[in-house]
């Protein structure tokens, strides 16, 4: 059964290390959903959340090669109830076409998005949920015109306990490690 | 992200001076006690060979004849010795003719540092002329990998590359040094790497993982124990040995397991997969324990995974975590170091004897030797076979040499014939299946092992893919006794096309130069057999020569390696040919 999975990759900060990562999605012709890179709690590890839809078994194989990758410090996969995840959107409208209809605001505030800049030409906004919230902003703006429309990858923390990583680092530097399959 | 730096090294032994990166990357070399290398020069690595030449009496180079020789020399030596296998290639073409050994290496877990020169590193990216992206394209096929620009890296990388490559399950690494960082000068201080913070390289153990294992063993009534090169990877040939002596377990064998027991053991039941011996497949599926030391369950030990094994609970010892389940759902996890594993749970376990189930393989035995082993070895007429070389081999040298092979019919039956009485003595490309490695690595592990018979057993086929090394074995005068079986065809892709392709031999027919006469051109020995009658003085000649020496011998034509278990075919299934 195809589910969908939100991969969490700790890795040190090392040159070449996404193509580490994206290659053992190749390998399995496996397409990467959604892809999100960037420093994390730990100064100088970087954390990349990675969405796929696969098997689970293909999960469980793919998160144990990935976290032998002598540059990845930790590798996890939730699958999506145990995730909290937010994806951000921006969107660009004419000036003209936000001032002369008031639909344009009340969309806006419906979707609890919020105006970043107004400049005589356009006017940006942004709007953070799950794919399918900004999908629908997006949907409702088109009629006005939607100039330009960007959406972030995945940002996701998980439902079940704090992030683990320092405390685990400590583990790793003295060797404590216990770990199971 | 910010430039890396090769920090969590730990340090110890510090010594230093002002040198040059490439002197920097030598005496790296000989910080790791490294005393022979493999190679190929070309421009981006000229400054380091200029420097080689200061050190010959500490490093020995071997200038192979193609990078493909050099590392598969590399991995030879490292085979035979246990020892890191290094070689160095230029950039562009001499990385990229690197890259068919780095994936065997990758695949058979065989510890290897090559080191490949780069264009300068502000021409980085520029298409610059020999510029190959080698990190980018060894990246699949290594264990790590990491390009050097600056001469301060040289030395770090050098350990971190040697402790990665060695330990847990070993594997090959790639050093890319820009030819502007082996001119730089650098204070030289080399500190071994012991630990990385991001890399276990031996999984922790759990004690109650042992005490499981000791519980499924002890009260097992058909147990299997598989054998896979994790045992030799990890020296655990004696704890292997004392294990299966107090258990009175059977022993089979994965083709890179062979030799990790000695083939007369009173328990060892032969070696498995698909041109395996006929009881230990089969009795794979009659087990009601399968206890897997250092094996991955590749698929041409399992055939069809669905109907493998499926009365067995199974056990499974492995360095790897990503092992784990990955084809086989295994009962017990042991992970750790099997040459650990094993002894504490010998330790444990009941003394037993297991004879009824033990005798139960004697049926099968009989039946493979009746239907196929007798006719393959002791051929009264037609043409020779490769089995009967592979005995007057064993006649000849006792089971004391070495055995390298290429891959095909002729490496399935050295595997199947020749009787192991050492450890480490048998070299094959496993899960790659690289035709050409055989000679290459015949020639690196001759040179691991200057005391020990190396016998490199080739097809016409496999044997033209690297002859070229002919050169290297010739200028170096390396001993090594070279077998090719000719049967005038790329056989084992025939044998397929015979049995699943309605004999439609398509580009599989193959010519040959005359070997005996290549060889003599290089000024090395030889003798080509078509007579059976001659063929058990030339096997006595060449291993009593001490100079290299070609053993060419006109084979079968057609013959077909039995028993087989057909691809999509369970273990017992498998085949002997003359249904
Ligand atoms: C580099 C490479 N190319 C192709 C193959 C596919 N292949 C496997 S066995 C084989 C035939 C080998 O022929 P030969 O060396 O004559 O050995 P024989 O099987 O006849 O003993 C081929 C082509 C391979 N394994 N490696
Ligand atoms: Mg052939």
């Amino acid at each position: 059964m195809i589910e969908e999975f939100t991969i969490t990759v700790f890795s040190e900060n090392s040159i070449g290390i996404l193509n580490r990562i994206t290659i053992n999605f190749t390998k399995r012709k496996l397409n990467i959903d959604s892809l999100t890179v960037s420093e994390s709690a730990i100064k100088g590890v970087y954390k990349f959340t990675i969405v796929v839809k696969c098997a689970l078994a293909t999960v469980e194989n793919l998160v144990k090669q990935l976290d032998k990758q002598i540059d990845i410090l930790r590798t996890f996969f939730l699958r999506e109830h145990e995730v909290l995840h937010q994806e951000m959107a921006m969107y660009k409208i004419e000036t003209s076409t936000f001032l002369e209809s008031n639909q344009v605001e009340a969309i806006i505030r419906k979707h609890n998005a919020r105006i970043l800049e107004v400049t005589k030409e356009y006017t940006a906004i942004e709007k953070t949920g799950h794919k399918h919230e900004t999908q629908e902003l997006f949907e409702e703006l088109k009629p006005f015109g939607v100039l330009q429309f960007v959406r972030s990858g995945r940002v996701a923390i998980t439902r079940l306990k704090k992030e683990l990583l320092s405390e685990y680092l400590d583990k790793l530097e003295k060797r404590e490690m216990s770990e199971e399959i | 992200m910010e430039t890396i730096t090769l920090d969590n090294i730990t340090t110890k032994n510090k010594t230093s001076k002002r040198v040059s990166g490439s002197d920097a990357l030598i005496l790296s070399l000989i910080a790791e006690n490294v005393k022979t290398i493999f190679g190929y020069p070309g421009g981006a690595i000229m400054p380091v060979y200029d420097k080689l030449m200061d050190y010959e009496d500490q490093l020995h180079h071997i200038l192979t004849r193609h990078e493909q020789g050099a590392i598969h020399a590399a991995q030879g030596f490292a085979r035979v010795s246990g020892e890191v296998g290094v070689c160095l290639a230029t950039s562009g073409p001499g990385a990229t003719n690197l890259i068919t050994g780095i994936a065997d290496a990758f695949m058979d877990s065989t510890p290897i540092v090559c080191f490949t020169g780069q264009v300068y590193s502000h021409l980085l990216g520029t298409d610059a002329f020999q510029e190959t992206d080698v990190l980018g394209v060894s990246m699949p096929v290594t264990k790590w990998n990491f390009q050097v620009t600056c001469a301060e890296e040289i030395a770090p990388a050098v350990a971190k590359a040697f402790y990665i490559a060695r330990s847990g399950r070993p594997g090959p690494v790639l050093i890319d040094i820009t030819k502007d960082a082996m001119f730089a000068e650098v204070d030289f201080c080399y500190e071994k790497c012991t630990k990385i913070r991001s890399y276990i390289p031996i999984p922790e153990t759990k004690d109650i993982r042992i005490q499981q294992a000791v519980e499924l063993i002890d009260n097992a009534k058909r147990p299997l124990a598989l054998v896979g090169q994790g045992v030799v990877l990890s020296g655990a040939e004696k704890e292997l040995k004392e294990f299966i002596e107090k258990t009175g377990i059977p022993v089979a064998s994965t083709l890179l397991g062979l030799s990790a027991l000695p083939n007369d053991h009173k328990l060892y039941t032969g070696m498995l997969g698909m041109h395996g011996n006929a009881a230990p497949n089969i009795k794979t599926n009659e087990a009601d324990l399968i206890i897997a030391l250092g094996m991955r369950f590749d698929d041409r030990v399992t055939g069809k995974v669905n109907a493998y094994a499926p009365n067995a609970k199974k056990i499974h010892f492995e360095i790897d975590k990503a092992e784990v389940h990955k084809i086989i759902k295994v009962d017990v996890t042991v992970l750790g170091d099997v040459k650990d594993t094993l002894a504490r749970v010998t330790k444990m376990v009941s003394p037993n004897a297991h004879v009824v189930w033990r005798n139960s393989f004697k049926f099968i035995d009989d039946q493979e030797t009746s239907r196929v082993i007798q006719k393959e070895l002791n051929p009264e007429t037609g043409q020779i076979t490769m089995g009967e070389v592979l005995r007057h081999l064993n006649e000849v040298t006792k089971g004391e040499a070495v055995i390298v092979t290429d891959v095909g019919q002729h490496q399935m039956v050295a595997s199947r014939y020749y009787k192991f009485k050492n450890k480490r003595s048998f070299i094959t490309s496993g899960g790659l299946g690289t035709m050409g490695y055989g000679l290459p690595a015949a020639m690196g592990a001759q040179i691991a092992a200057p005391h020990r018979k190396v016998v490199s057993i080739s097809g016409d086929g496999g044997f033209q893919m690297t002859m070229q090394e002919l050169g290297t074995i010739a200028f170096n005068k390396i001993p090594v006794k070279m077998i090719v079986l000719n049967n005038d065809y790329l056989g084992m892709v025939r044998q397929w096309q015979e049995l699943f392709f309605d004999k439609r031999y398509s580009a599989t027919s193959i010519t040959s130069p005359d070997f005996v006469m290549l060889a003599a051109s290089y000024g090395i020995d030889g003798q080509k057999v078509t007579d059976r009658k001659d063929l058990h003085a030339a096997v006595q000649r060449m291993m009593d020569s001490n100079e290299p020496f070609i053993l060419e011998v006109a084979v079968e034509a057609k013959g077909n390696v039995f028993p087989m278990i057909p691809a999509g075919s369970a273990v017992n299934e498998i085949v002997f040919g003359d249904e």
